[in-house]
């Protein structure tokens, strides 16, 4: 999915003078052909991240679309307040795109994970929220948030579903049960798992890669009393977007998700998945225990 | 010491009506009839940048090549209301209501409710890293004409993110950038070895000056050179 954003924002920066790219030394090499294109466009302001977001707000208020790139928990976490204040305050947009993830860098620690980015968004107001789950999914994305002047936060992960689901963000049944079936809801990458975990139970499995803003006209039509969300950041992070657009409707609500703890653990993105119970056989235990 | 309306009234275009009429609008956003203008530590060098040096009317507020002037020391910003008012950006009325419910003026301004303010600001150390995007948008767009001035108070320089800003700045030369220090003292820690020296290590060029003397202020303002940014430190009274 990196290499995804890296060609096409080299190629966006080609075709449309209103991109710029803010950088703080992550993917500054790989970005480096197109700085030498575009000097005054792509800019890399060294390790500062308030700066990076300060930059971006700067460029927005001239009229251009700038596109800012880091470590989820640098361009999120640690900048929040330039988001809020830079961005949001001064009535400007800006497209965000992390890599990292929740715990893609899980050999690095702590220190290099973000699972709260998406929640932190929903303390601010009208941000969409893209999670691609395929790196096909990447570039019809970033073209489109490139075109406006609205703000945006892009997600990249290592993980990945093994088939894309490009398209609109609206949620997108992937394995239909029948009427009144329970509704499992995947959110970017966690669709694989959560079709291994769900084989043979009768529950209907949809997908997107847009959970801001939640395609709550979709759930409505699908959800029956149980739903289930399985998403790649801080379990619940979406509760109450569901609670708020099911509140007229009886329903039980399991959300599964990483756990909000430091487990002071390294290994692989693959063991921190086990211990979040986010793999199949995690997914399974948990999905099964609610529906018994 | 007070707002010296003499001095002032010899320069080019200021005239002591003018600063008559600013002395009546900012008692009539503070409400107060006790404290001199000079009271106010920002109001002189604003006057200077509203009336000899930005590039910017009521009726360019949006023009892609206006200067822009950026209030990053959004506290207390009585002053600068009073010259916006001074200045034609907005009605004089808007003075009487600082705050209210229905004002479009708080305690620290927001640029979506107040023609001419290019920045909401309030939260210390944000408006220089704006302006280094300014700046930055400005000449990717080819408006190599406009300038953009930042406006800073000493303690605010505290913030961490003001320091990135200045170090990138001046790395790289980023020459269409001024940032103006209002220097009250008020740092509860100082800055020992001058402030403009956190500045000029790291390859900007700096004049400090009187903060209450209208044509050295105008004279520093208009000192920048080609490839390096310009800071101003405009030193006035001690806050304590």
């Amino acid at each position: 999915m990196r290499d995804t954003f890296i060609e096409t924002t080299t190629t966006l920066l080609a075709e449309n003078p209103r991109t710029a790219v803010v950088l703080a030394d992550i993917s500054a090499v790989a970005l480096e052909p197109a700085a030498r294109r575009h000097p005054d466009r792509v800019l890399n302001v060294g390790i500062r991240e308030q700066l990076m977001i300060g930059v971006a707000g700067g460029l927005a208020l001239t009229g251009l679309r700038p596109i800012v790139h880091s470590y989820a928990t640098f361009v999120v976490d640690r900048a929040y307040e330039q988001i809020k204040l830079d961005l949001d305050h001064q009535g400007v947009g800006a497209v965000l795109v992390s890599v990292g993830a929740s715990y893609d860098g899980a050999e690095m620690g702590r220190t290099h994970m973000s699972p709260g980015d998406v929640r932190l968004f929903d303390t601010l107001t009208g941000w969409t929220v893209h999670v691609p789950g395929h790196r096909d999914e990447v570039e019809p994305l970033l073209r489109a948030a490139a075109d406006h002047d609205e703000p945006v936060y892009v997600r990249l992960s290592t993980a990945s579903n093994a088939t894309a689901l490009p398209g609109p963000g609206r949620l997108r049944v992937v394995r239909r049960a029948g009427p009144g079936a329970p509704l499992a809801v995947a959110v970017g990458p966690v669709l694989d798992p959560l079709l291994t975990a769900t084989e043979g139970l009768e529950v209907t499995v949809a997908y997107t890669h847009t959970p801001r803003p939640f395609d709550v006209a979709g759930l409505r039509a699908l959800a029956g009393r149980d739903v289930i969300l399985v998403e790649p950041y801080l379990a619940g992070t979406s509760s109450a977007v569901v609670a708020r657009g099911l509140s007229d409707v009886p329903h039980r609500l399991l959300a599964l998700g990483v756990g909000g703890s430091d487990l002071r653990r390294y290994g692989t993105p693959a063991d921190h998945d086990r211990w979040h119970g986010l793999d199949a056989a995690g997914l399974r235990r948990s999905i099964s225990a609610f529906l018994a | 010491m007070r707002f010296n309306l003499q001095a002032s009234g010899m320069t080019v275009t200021t005239t002591t009506a003018d600063l008559s009429v600013l002395d009546g609008l900012l008692r009539r956003v503070t409400g107060d009839e006790k404290h001199a203008p000079s009271a106010h530590s920002t109001l002189d060098v604003l006057w200077v940048l509203y009336d000899r040096i930005l590039r910017v009317t009521p009726d360019t507020v949006d023009a892609p090549d206006r200067d822009r002037f950026l209030l990053s020391k959004g506290h207390g910003p009585a002053a600068y209301y009073a010259v916006l008012a001074a200045r034609g950006f907005i009605p004089p009325e808007w003075l009487d209501d600082l705050a209210g419910p229905d004002s479009r003026l708080g305690h620290h301004p927001d640029r979506l409710l107040v023609p001419g303010v290019e920045i909401g600001s309030g939260s210390l150390g944000h408006g220089l890293g704006l302006g280094v995007g300014t700046a930055l948008g400005l000449r990717a767009q080819g408006l190599s004409d406009p300038r953009v001035y930042v406006l800073l108070g000493d303690a605010e320089l505290d913030e961490g993110a003001n320091h990135e800003a200045i170090a990138y700045a001046g790395a790289t030369g980023l020459d269409r950038l001024t940032a103006v220090v209002v220097d009250n003292r008020s740092a509860t820690h100082g800055w020992p070895g001058g402030i403009d020296t956190r500045f000029t290590v790291n390859g900007w060029t700096a004049t400090t000056v009187d903060g209450r003397d209208h044509d050295a202020i105008a004279a520093a303002l208009t000192a920048h050179r080609p490839g390096r940014p310009h800071v101003v430190v405009a030193v006035v009274a001690p806050k304590h």
